[in-house]
């Protein structure tokens, strides 16, 4: 990887093992959802892509697809961002799930608890995901508390996708499907800066 | 209803009226409307980033604010507007996260808009309505037939600017 890096001429063998990780740190997060519901949640294979700007709005059901949105800070050995997306209706069954009864899931809008425990929501799917990718590769990586926003997913994911516009045109994208009572979808977005690629890809005895 | 032309995100077009003009899911991005009022020829930049001097990897010029608009002036002369005459109106630029903590790419809605005013005054194109910042998505459609940019918001009324 040299000074002019970009994600878009990665070779087959990087994206195999972003896919690995990938795959690796969605399984980790799902396991952990199961254990906090306290239920059997059965995970579909994680589909890792990576896909044109233009591309990837459609890709997740459409640009103006209300979804719910939690997004924070990645500090430590890598330095960068990470982002987790779910449909709004898909958040609001797990926010009440895990709620146990006490949420609304008869209303359209998340109230103040609701937007709280959907901010747990994403510091458990996120941090499961981290700590998998820092067992991996023996990285400190250290997550910002999230921020969680209910918008358009073109608006959301443009925050992801100007990071990854600073380094390339391609963005990529961990899509996560299981199912408890209802099938539910997921996706992982993270993103390392080129440095931090480079300390992932070598911790992993990758050549750099 | 005439026919909506769709831009992506890192994206521009141009159409003719009749036919509108859109993008879906505006976040900190921004959608640079440009019309020519007279030929009613009009196109829309969807920009990621402000300044393309910025990035090393700049080939894809409908990234940048910068060399979007250029890009974006240069078709719709070629269509048949006149530079002289063009007026633009823009919308997004928002900040979808709040953090404490500073990150280069945080405040980067607003810089888009920023830079996007910038531009347009350096190019001489009127700029004659703005719906930019805060913390939500926006859908916008533009036409270029009476210059009316439409903004819509989840849970928020439709508007015309």
């Amino acid at each position: 990887m040299g000074e002019d890096f970009t994600l878009d001429d990665m070779t087959t063998e990087y994206m195999d093992v972003l896919k690995e990780l990938g795959n690796i740190g969605a399984g980790n997060a799902t396991t952990a959802l199961a254990s906090m519901l306290q239920e059997r949640i059965d995970m579909k294979v994680p589909q890792v892509q990576m896909l044109t700007f233009q591309e990837v709005g459609a890709a997740i059901g459409g640009e103006e697809t209300v979804m719910a949105g939690v997004y924070l800070l990645v500090e430590g050995d890598i330095q960068g961002s990470m982002m987790f997306l779910s449909r709004k209706t898909t958040a609001k069954h797990l926010v009440n799930q895990m709620m146990m009864g006490m949420g609304h899931p008869e209303l359209d809008e998340f109230d103040e608890m609701e937007m709280s425990a959907l901010k747990e929501l994403g510091n458990i799917m996120t941090g499961s995901y981290l700590n998998a990718l820092s067992d991996l590769t023996h990285l400190k990586i250290y997550p910002s508390v999230p921020q969680v926003t209910i918008d358009m997913a073109g608006a959301i994911l443009s925050v992801p996708a100007i990071e990854f516009g600073t380094i390339g045109d391609k963005i990529l994208i961990i899509q996560t499907n299981f199912t408890d009572d209802l099938d539910i979808d997921g996706y992982f977005i993270l993103v390392p800066d080129v440095d931090s690629y480079k300390k992932i890809m070598s911790s992993l005895g990758m050549p750099v | 209803m005439s026919e909506i032309i769709r831009v992506g995100m890192g994206d521009l077009n141009i159409c003719k009226a009749p036919q509108g003009i859109t993008t879906l899911g505006l976040g900190s991005c921004v959608g640079i409307a440009v019309r020519d009022p007279s030929t009613k020829i009009g196109g829309m930049l969807h920009a990621m980033l402000p300044d393309s001097t910025q990035i090393r990897n700049n080939s894809n010029i409908a990234k940048f604010v910068d060399t979007g608009m250029d890009e974006l002036v240069k078709r719709m002369v070629a269509a048949g507007a006149n530079k002289n005459r063009l007026e633009a109106k823009l919308a997004g630029g928002a900040q979808m996260f709040q953090f404490q903590k500073n990150n280069d790419l945080i405040g980067v809605g607003e810089r888009n808009a920023e830079a996007a005013v910038k531009k347009l005054k350096a190019m001489g194109i009127r700029l004659l309505a703005q719906d930019t910042g805060l913390n939500y998505g926006r859908t916008v459609i533009f036409y270029p037939e009476t210059g009316v940019y439409v903004i819509r918001a989840v849970g928020k009324p439709e508007k015309e600017i």
